[in-house]
């Protein structure tokens, strides 16, 4: 692996420069080194170094607390050490106010400057992981790399761009598995809170009381167990996004707190008397009709209505077939690398077998089987015979409404069957792997005509 | 195949040069011999900080190497004298990375330096880490993250005591090539 950080020796005096840039080679960093504070100048323009040594002293018209300031205007977090040999405190604190990241009096023990090279080199490397998390990140929830043809996908992406900077209220509709937080992830990364946090809250995986506390947080001894202060959800994505997914499973009273903070922007932790503000917002997402819960009187209207300033209905896959091809192969390149397989395509038989298959778990579902066939894969193209899996588990109908029940759903399979087996029972059977006699007591039961 | 001379500045104990050349031999698998005396570094003295500069030995040393007679050559020269480069109040050995030649001092390796008994085999076991690190870095390796390897960095007589007189298996497979990229640590 080749030296990574740079850093750049600023000196008149040769063995000294040479010296030290010597020094921090053995250490495994690249060095340049500069006789003066033009010639550094002119070096920090072409580069921009890890660190900088720069001597306080240097003739030449610009001594080293100039050359800084103007290495510092070129890159403004430049850190800066002063090397100076007049000591002194004014040195010190001028070096410091304009902005050096520490100075030395030499010589100094080695163990000093070691140190001190060393500190600098680990926030470096922390800053630069941060900066390539942070670009994948936006990469990864960027609209541009929402996979899409549909013309409703494409007007949603739109919309969504266009509302990304602003504060309101967002709810996004959609089966599970449509990509509503993708979506939501995207309004943030793509709006001016992206450098802020974007927290998100699963409202269903939670009971009521357990979502109260871990939305809005608790004071130390608010219940057994709470055995100090704790944030909530709020507080952690203050100035940021606050993703609440199934909100429609949230408690009556629940709501009503929601309700408050949307429009005061205030909360009480559990068992707290402190007013907290902050400054989140809000984008919810449901797979109910949250129109009809709140005419059964299940959800407040005015919470919905609160909630609902910008609404987004993500459809089914079923309703953008055109997408499934361009998904599937999306899937299979990202991963790839990330499952350590080189494939090269999908077959056409797999491909008609995609297209054919009904998708209840939306694009997740797609996404999960595309990675499940790749596991199992041999060659480099996925066949049909890697998907069998999902033609065992498309016996069922094309089609289930969402809220349907298990009866219905069997209702809905054995027609299925019969049908694709042109009403042949004993085959039907065999395909949904039960006896001929309990199909034919279920079509009895379920009154099927064949 | 590199040959390596050692070779004393001044006065050097015999015993320890030849102990230094043993374990140059053994632990970098080269062909080590001894030099003649090069003669004390009086040009480096620096009479205000009572030491002598390692990159103006480094520098005579350069220009005045011929490689001795040999091809491929490299230089390591062993001083009792206190070395120091400007910006650093003492080092205890200063080479050329990738280079041809490199100082070992032995100055604040001996015990009486930390007020303490003389100890001849602690100073021989310091001397050899040391002459091992520089030789190290003559071969381009830099230094290792591995506290216990001989191309850590010490920076103090503690961390040198902690080293072992050996290179970690990483720091051996790149001087085996006789490369020595930067490890990959920062």
């Amino acid at each position: 692996m080749k030296t990574q950080w740079q850093i750049l020796v600023v000196d008149d005096e040769e063995v000294m420069r040479e010296s030290l840039a010597a020094w921090l080679a053995e250490d495994g960093y690249g060095t340049d080194t500069a006789a003066s504070g033009r010639e550094a100048i002119d070096r920090a323009r072409r580069k921009d170094y890890a660190i900088y040594f720069i001597d306080l002293k240097m003739p030449g018209g610009i001594d080293g607390i100039e050359t800084m300031m103007e290495i510092r205007r070129l890159h403004a977090d430049a850190p800066v050490i002063i090397i100076t040999a007049y000591a002194t405190v004014d040195t010190a604190i001028t070096a410091m106010k304009e902005g050096a990241q520490d100075y030395i009096v030499k010589p100094c023990n080695p163990e000093e400057i070691s140190l001190l090279v060393n500190r600098i080199i680990k926030v470096k490397n922390l800053q630069r992981e941060n900066t390539i998390l942070r670009k994948k990140l936006s990469r990864q929830y960027h609209f541009d790399d929402i996979v899409s043809k549909n013309a409703r996908m494409q007007e949603i992406c739109a919309l969504a761009s266009d509302i990304a900077s602003l504060r309101s209220t967002v709810l996004i509709e959609g089966e599970s598995g449509t990509g509503k937080e993708i979506i939501a992830r995207a309004i943030h990364h793509c709006g001016d809170r992206a450098g802020r946090p974007f927290v998100a809250v699963s409202c269903a995986a939670l009971a009521e009381t357990l979502l109260e506390s871990e939305l809005f947080g608790h004071e130390k001894g608010a219940f057994t167990g709470a055995g100090a202060q704790k944030k909530g959800k709020f507080e952690m994505a203050d100035g940021g996004t606050l993703f609440l997914d199934e909100i429609g499973d949230i408690s009556q009273k629940l709501q009503v707190d929601l309700l408050r903070v949307l429009q005061e922007k205030t909360f009480y932790r559990v068992g707290g008397s402190d007013e907290v503000r902050v400054d989140v917002r809000v984008i919810a997402a449901t797979k109910v009709d949250l129109r009809q819960a709140v005419q059964e009187g299940r959800f407040r209207d005015d919470l919905y209505y609160r909630l609902n300033v910008i609404e987004i209905h993500v459809p089914p896959l079923r309703e953008r077939r055109e997408d499934i091809p361009l998904l599937a192969e999306h899937f299979l390149e990202r991963l790839g690398p990330e499952l350590r397989k080189e494939m090269t395509g999908i077959s056409e038989g797999a491909m008609r077998l995609l297209m054919d298959y009904s998708w209840p778990g939306n694009v997740r579902e797609l996404e999960n089987s595309v990675e499940r066939a790749m596991v199992t894969c041999r060659g480099h193209v996925l066949t049909e015979d890697d998907f069998a899996f999902l033609a065992r588990a498309g016996n069922g109908p094309s089609w289930t409404p969402p809220d349907a029940t298990l009866d219905e759903m069997e209702k809905l399979m054995i027609e299925a069957a019969l049908e694709r087996k042109s009403g042949n029972v004993k085959e039907a059977a065999i395909a949904l792997g039960i006896d001929r006699s309990t199909l034919y007591e279920k079509i009895k039961r379920y009154e099927i005509r064949r | 195949m590199s040959v390596l001379f050692v070779a004393p500045m001044e006065a050097v104990e015999e015993a320890l040069l030849e102990e230094i050349k043993e374990s140059l031999r053994h632990c970098f698998g080269i062909e080590v011999r001894r030099h003649a005396a090069l003669g004390a570094p009086e040009y480096a003295w620096d009479g205000a900080r009572r030491q002598s500069s390692a990159p103006l030995i480094l520098r005579r040393l350069l220009a005045e190497w011929e490689g001795g007679g040999e091809g491929t050559t490299k230089l390591l020269a062993v001083t009792s004298r206190d070395l120091y480069i400007p910006m650093l109040s003492f080092v205890y050995g200063q080479a050329q990375l990738g280079g041809q030649v490199a100082v070992v001092s032995t100055a604040r390796l001996r015990c009486e330096f930390y007020a303490l008994p003389p100890d001849d085999e602690l100073l021989r076991t310091r001397a050899c880490k040391e002459a091992l690190h520089e030789t190290g870095h003559l071969f381009g390796l830099v230094h290792c993250p591995d506290a216990r390897c001989v191309m850590a960095l010490a920076t103090g007589i503690r961390q040198l005591d902690l080293k072992q007189p050996l290179l970690c298996a990483g720091c051996a497979a790149l001087a085996a090539e006789g490369r020595g990229e930067a490890r990959e640590r920062r």
